[in-house]
């Protein structure tokens, strides 16, 4: 249902990104480059409040429509961000109106426990780009999970 | 506000509309009223009390109050709510009961049968009263009679349904009273109407919704009833529930989609999917599109109008809540909405018609919101208007390309022609816009007539875009957008505009690390720079993009050709250099040097191994790899080398350079990391802690200022750094991956060399990395030859062979045939040389290089050693034995105290815990061939062997004990211990008492040799011996050279025993055994052994009448405490010196233990007056002795007045100690002369018998 998975270091470079249709990586990897202005706009909107709240979820960050490379696809995309400032992107595809926005949530927070797992692994140093089997494993499942 | 005479048109959907009321009966009544009516009636809100559940409303009440006529009712079926009359209200001024009965009552039924007749039941008759007509008809009825009779006659139940309003047109307080009265009466009713009637219309609303899955039913139909509902609360200005019933009609038409997407398709739904023939966009001006109203409800509409009609509804009403930025969302919503739905619905859309549709939609949105909002919100609010602006932008991007708007020769004959149809698409203008400049439909006509216009109207968008992004801060998004106008500036020839674009968007992607949008833009960038013809940056992002992994082999390989084509061509201008960074190229792995340690002496060959990993996809020839070296002379610089060595290079001599990932942000890779440390100040005075915390030591590294990425594009200051040292490698072809070049070079002046720079040069190209980091260095250095002389065990001992290690350190000195080295003997130390003697030749590295024999030819004043030629730094080591002679004998020390001396030395030596060996040193001189100085090289021997003596007395025969103790590690074998005599006396005999054998002597033990001493005539006061003993190592077999014995002289001195001393003790008498506690009596008797001697000659001696006294002095001591003497312990004897002469003394002692006890000693002393010059003997404490002795001496001889003969002579002792004279001295008997033969007895004690306890220590 995912049609992309991005996870993003505090310095906004990506640790993980991954797309399933592959031959469109880079489209991808430009939506969620930009959607980290919408993320970095909601981080600062909601502030302390966030953290406040434990409210990781940031939402819709926005839709976008791209009729010449996805014909049918409108994309929607939706940010997550940790208390460590990493931030979780997915690009889903609009088409699927069935996913509901606690669909999502689920999502999300079983992407930030796979994550978690990913850190507590002694041999990985944080900042480093995930290459973890279990950690794409997961993503593959939330990326063909149909509904 | 129409005025109730005038025609109503039947239907008027526009904001004007209000609750239509009804007026019958008295028409001029009701104009008269009327102003004051419509003025009134909205002043005070109402509540407004609503069905399920929801919440009440205080509403301000309009009306629209037209004449009553019977078509104005709502026939059976009618479902239209905007036309329906909410109120009824019948109007009359009869205040004469004949009037009434005449006219109004058969107009009231008539009016009451109408409304029953369409079951209207909303009414009101309102009696005016009036006071002056009153006046004027005297027969009136009472008023209230009339109002009554309406009520009965009319008002069944509902008596409130007839109201008075008195004198309406004065200004009296009663007028007031009666006004506020009706209009609340009206409003309740009106209220009350609405509560109903809305009610039935919903209720029949839902009904007609709960039949959308029945085959007939029709959305369009559908829509027009629910949207009937939202204009009656636009109606009653309730804008939020309208906008409430548009929602749920949008979410149905949406469901409806999804639901067709699904299969689920319902049949009105197929309409909607005709293809699109029009995309003139939104229409926002209008408060309703009745153009598009009315094709719903010819049930003609397309998808596109329905949605455009519900947007412009949704938007008016949002518009009139005052929320145009959720207008913006909404619209950026239905919008991708839109697209989407038709995708799913399979609509057939003719190419760009979208794109139209979209572009004059944004358009109209935000111009709508303009209108309606000031700049200073529009500002602030960008954040959601941008994202219409950025759309608008893309979709006139798509535009263009489709239309061939782009290209740099325009629009050929298909794309005029597609630009044709879709301008036909667009239809005609709106005439709300057609006076507007600005228009959106305008903008997109002129946009797509030429090529100019497109340009102008598309920068004007994007920049308008980027802007806006810019300013709230979205600056990934303004890229993206610069990123596309970069590639129209490309389409469009113009790579100098195009450029700064790309810049700035790498810029970002390299800031935050984003590969493939990195290589994408690169590749942009490249295109780009080559249209400029920037050669060094082009063949710099060539070179990135030849080594980016993200690319595939082809363009790879691609855009390495295009650096090696470039390297190949230019051979026009040969100084002309380009300088590109080196770490697109290849990165460096490691290094290595050889020698590991990197440190090389002067004229050595060092070389250095790199191993390069080429990030080409081809084989690269390079011409020259160079490594660039600065040079420092610098002192002392091998320490510091060595230091350094242990501090940053593995043991191995492999010094790696860190992998740089250039794709990571710059953040995270260039910044060390935190060095910190603890910090603790203690005060000076008192060590208590003054403050603490921590540093960070590379602070200046953290903080320092970053450095622009734009840099890692840019070939910046890499500088070609020129030295005269230079590292090179010419002609390498680096493969793919790593490859290991090798240098070499020979080493010239010493010093610290650094490596700085690594180059490689393609052709003009020069690859170049600036820095190597960590700090690469080697160190050159020069060493003069040395000669270290060194034992091979940890020390030499003398006497036997030992082995010495030479080693020759050559340094910087080539030693050749002949060259020797000269040693000048020592003459107790002696070279021996064997036959042959092996030297080895090794190499700085500790490598053996050869093994040579080496000829020693010694004569008796020079060793001469031929060294054998070896290079340069090279070591010669070789071994030699040397043999110390055993030199002077080692003195037994001063003759005349030896006895004495001895045991106290030992007591010493015993507290030190263990013997140093005696050392001698021998001092060679050697001549080296490399200097005209000799060297001066000292050995130092140690003696293995420490030997003491001592004399033994048995009564009168003597016994002399030589003990030999080994102090070395090894065993020796002991042969031939012999003693002779050394002195003239020749009748005295030394009779040995030892074996024959040789004894084994270990490390660390001893052996005791034991001589008897026999003598016929008076024995001489002195003797002097020579022990000797042969000794040799006990491991070793034979020996090449015979050895030389071990000697040891030493003097004997007053061996002739000259007192014989002899303790008794005897048990009190009468019991046989002593006994603790009781008192025994201890004899002691002194005998003289021999007549007058020599050595008696000194001031102690007496002389008269041929008669020879000496004075001694005994003294009774018990250490060990088991006796306690009674009495006076200690005296002073006259001791006649003659044979066999014999003083005894008496004396009470008691034991204290009980056991075998050893007897006290007694102790003899020679008693000397005190003007005896030498008895250096006695030390200070003795002095003290003496001076409690010298006291206890005279009651001593007060007492014991008979038994001493020359009693004068001790007053005249005495008399002069009392003149303050020195006291007389004691002067202690060398053991020699003193024989104790009760020594070593011991005397039976038993415990007293009524001692019930028995101690008993065990020490």
């Amino acid at each position: 249902m995912a049609v992309c998975v991005a996870v993003i270091a505090k310095e906004n470079y990506p640790l993980y990104i991954r797309s399933i249709p592959t031959e469109n990586e880079l489209k991808f990897h430009y939506m969620v480059h930009t959607s980290l202005d919408v993320v970095d706009e909601k981080i600062s909107a909601m502030g302390k409040a966030l953290v406040d709240q434990r409210e990781l979820y940031l939402g819709l960050l926005y839709p976008t429509e791209d009729y010449k490379v996805y014909p049918s696809h409108q994309l929607c995309r939706y940010g997550y961000v940790t208390n460590s400032k990493v931030k979780f992107v997915m690009v889903v595809d609009s088409s699927n109106t069935a996913l509901r926005d606690n669909e999502i949530r689920s999502m999300f927070r079983k992407l930030h426990n796979s994550y978690t797992d990913v850190m507590c692994n002694p041999f990985y140093n944080p900042g480093d780009r995930i290459h973890s089997r279990a950690f794409d494993s997961m993503v593959t499942s939330m990326m063909i999970q149909v509904c | 506000m129409a005025a109730p005479a005038e025609p109503l048109p039947p239907v008027i959907y526009t904001m004007e509309n209000k609750p239509i009321v009804t007026c019958a009966g008295d028409q001029n009544l009701f104009t008269s009223i009327y102003p004051t009516l419509s003025q009134q009636l909205p002043r005070e809100p109402m509540e407004w009390r609503r069905s399920y559940g929801r919440a009440p409303k205080m509403i301000h009440l309009e009306s629209n109050f037209v004449q009553f006529k019977e078509e104005l009712l709502p026939k059976e079926g009618n479902k239209a709510l905007l036309t329906f009359p909410f109120l009824h209200i019948y109007w009359t001024e009869c205040c004469d009961t004949e009037v009434y009965k005449a006219t109004v009552k058969d107009d009231l039924t008539k009016w009451q049968n109408v409304l029953k007749a369409h079951s209207s039941v909303d009414w009101l008759i309102v009696v005016v009263e009036n006071d002056a007509k009153k006046k004027n008809k005297t027969n009136i009825l009472p008023r209230t009679s009339i109002v009554d009779k309406i009520r009965n006659d009319f008002c069944n139940k509902q008596s409130d349904r007839c109201v008075v309003l008195s004198d309406p047109l004065k200004d009296s307080s009663r007028t007031q009273e009666s006004w506020n009265a009706f209009l609340t009466k009206l409003r309740t009713s009106l209220l009350m109407s609405f509560t109903k009637n809305l009610g039935k219309f919903e209720d029949d609303m839902r009904t007609l919704r709960e039949k959308r899955t029945e085959p007939g039913w029709s959305f369009c139909d559908y829509f027009m009833v629910q949207e009937e509902l939202a204009f009656v609360f636009e109606m009653l200005q309730q804008f939020e529930d309208a906008l409430v019933q548009y929602d749920e009609l949008d979410a149905l038409f949406s469901q409806y989609v999804v639901n067709f997407g699904a299969g689920d398709g319902a049949n009105w739904l197929t309409f909607f999917c005709q293809p699109v023939k029009s995309w003139n966009g939104l229409i926002l001006r209008k408060p309703i599109d009745m153009e598009k109203r009315e094709l719903i409800q010819r049930q003609e509409a397309t998808l596109l109008d329905l949605r455009s009609y519900l947007f412009s509804r949704q938007c008016t009403l949002l518009l009139f809540l005052q929320r145009p930025w959720e207008v913006a969302q909404r619209a950026l919503e239905l919008l991708h909405n839109c697209v989407q739905e038709l995708k799913l619905l399979e609509v057939s859309v003719p190419p760009g018609a979208l794109d139209c549709w979209v572009f004059l939609s944004c358009l109209e949105v935000l111009q709508r919101i303009e209108g309606c909002c000031d700049r200073a919100q529009i500002d602030s609010n960008i954040a959601h208007t941008v994202g219409l602006w950025s759309y608008a932008t893309e979709k006139l991007k798509s535009l263009g390309y489709l239309c061939g708007l782009v290209s740099e020769k325009g629009p050929n004959s298909e794309d005029l022609n597609r630009i044709v149809d879709l301008l036909a698409g667009l239809g005609a203008e709106r005439p709300e816009t057609a006076n507007t400049a600005q228009s959106p439909y305008k903008k997109l006509k002129e946009a797509l007539s030429s090529v100019e216009a497109f340009e102008k109207h598309y920068l004007e968008l994007s920049h308008a875009a980027i802007e806006m992004h810019t300013s709230i801060g979205r600056t990934r998004s303004a890229r993206l957008v610069g990123k596309d106008l970069a590639e129209f500036y490309m389409r469009k020839k113009s790579p100098q505009k195009a450029e700064i674009y790309l810049q700035g968007a790498l810029k970002n992607y390299l800031a935050e690390g984003w590969a493939l949008p990195i290589t994408h833009t690169r590749k942009q960038l490249a295109e780009c720079q080559k249209h400029l013809g920037q050669t060094e940056n082009y063949l710099q992002t060539s070179s990135l993009l030849a080594s980016d992994h993200h690319l595939t082999e082809e363009e790879r390989k691609h855009f390495c050709q295009e650096i090696l084509s470039f390297a190949s061509r230019q051979t026009d201008s040969p100084g002309h250099k380009i300088v590109l960074p080196l770490h697109c190229f290849a990165q460096l792995r490691d290094l290595h040097f050889t020698p590991s340690n990197a440190v090389v002496h002067v004229g050595g060959v060092l070389s250095v191994e790199i191993t390069m990993c080429s990030q080409m996809p081809i084989p690269v020839y390079v011409e020259q790899i160079a490594i660039n070296v600065h040079f420092s002379i610098e002192k002392n610089n091998y320490r510091k080398t060595a230091e350094w060595l242990t501090k940053h290079k593995t043991s191995n001599g492999i010094i790696n350079f860190p992998v740089e990932t250039s794709p990571f942000p710059a953040s995270q890779n260039n910044l060390p990391a935190l060095e910190l440390y603890e910090m603790f100040e203690r005060s000076p005075s008192d060590n208590s802690l003054n403050t603490t915390g921590i540093i960070c030591k590379n602070v200046h590294m953290l903080l320092r200022r970053q450095e622009s990425s734009a840099s890692l594009e840019t070939p910046s200051g890499v500088a070609l750094e020129d030295g005269a040292h230079v590292l090179k490698c010419s002609g390498v072809t680096l493969e793919p991956g790593a490859n290991r070049i090798t240098f070499r070079t020979q080493a010239k002046e010493p010093g610290t060399y650094t490596l700085r720079q690594l180059r490689a040069s393609v052709g003009p190209v020069w690859f170049v990395l600036p820095h190597l980091s960590p700090r690469v260095q080697y160190d050159v250095y020069s060493q003069e030859p040395q000669l270290h002389v060194e034992p091979l065990a940890d020390s030499l001992l003398a006497g036997i062979p030992q082995k010495v290690k030479f080693t020759v350190t050559t340094g910087h000195y080539t030693v050749k045939n002949g060259d020797s080295l000269q040693l000048s003997n020592a003459e107790a130390m002696l070279i021996l040389c064997h036959a042959e003697n092996r030297a080895v030749i090794y190499s700085n590295t500790r490598e053996k290089a050869s093994d040579v024999s080496l000829r020693v030819q010694s004569s008796d004043k020079v060793t001469s050693i031929s060294l054998p030629a070896a290079p340069a730094y090279h070591m010669i080591e070789f071994e030699l034995e040397v043999l110390s002679l055993p030199s002077a004998p080692v003195t037994g020390g001063d003759s005349s105290t030896l006895g004495v001396t001895e045991p106290h030395r030992k007591h010493k030596d015993t507290q030190k815990a263990g013997y140093c060996m005696a050392t001698t040193d021998h001092k060679v001189s050697i001549d080296c061939p490399w200097s005209i100085y000799s060297t001066v090289i000292a050995l130092t021997f140690s003696v293995p062997f420490r030997t003491t003596h001592s004399l033994l007395s048995a009564g009168t025969r003597k016994y002399i004990q030589v003990c030999v103790q080994n102090l070395s590690e090894l065993d020796f074998q002991l042969s031939d211990g012999n003693l002779v005599d050394t002195g003239s006396s020749g009748d005295l005999q030394l009779v040995p008492l030892n074996t024959k054998t040789p004894q084994h002597i270990y490390s660390k033990q001893s052996v005791f040799f034991v001589w008897e001493l026999k003598w016929t005539r008076e024995p001489p006061p002195s003797l002097r011996c020579q022990f000797s003993v042969g000794f040799s190592p006990a491991s070793e077999g034979r020996l090449s050279i015979p050895l030389k014995p071990y000697t040891y002289e030493f003097q004997v001195e007053n061996f002739f025993t000259l007192y014989s001393v002899r303790a008794e003790i005897l048990p009190p008498s009468g019991t046989e055994h002593c006994r603790t506690g009781s008192l025994c009596s201890l004899e002691v008797s002194i005998t003289r052994l021999s007549d007058l001697l020599e050595v008696d000659k000194d001031e102690a001696l007496t002389e008269s009448d041929d008669y020879f006294s000496t004075k001694l002095m005994y003294e009774v001591v018990d250490n060990s405490s088991n006796w306690a003497v009674c009495g006076k312990s200690s005296g002073v004897i006259s001791m006649p010196v003659a044979a066999q002469a014999t003083h005894r003394v008496h004396m009470e002692v008691m034991p204290l233990f009980a056991g075998y006890l050893p007897l006290p000693d007694v102790r003899l002393f020679k008693y000397l007056p005190h003007h005896s010059a030498h008895s250096s003997q006695l030390d200070a404490d003795s002095w003290i002795e003496n001076d409690s002795l010298s006291v206890d001496k005279h009651v001593d001889e007060q007492l014991d007045s008979g038994s001493i003969k020359s009693r004068g002579s001790v007053h005249s002792a005495s008399s002069s100690e009392h003149k303050g004279l020195p006291m007389p001295r004691l002067q202690a008997l060398p053991p020699g002369q003193v024989f104790n033969s009760s020594t070593g007895m011991q005397i039976l004690v038993i415990p007293s018998k009524d001692d019930h306890v028995l101690e008993v220590s065990v020490t």
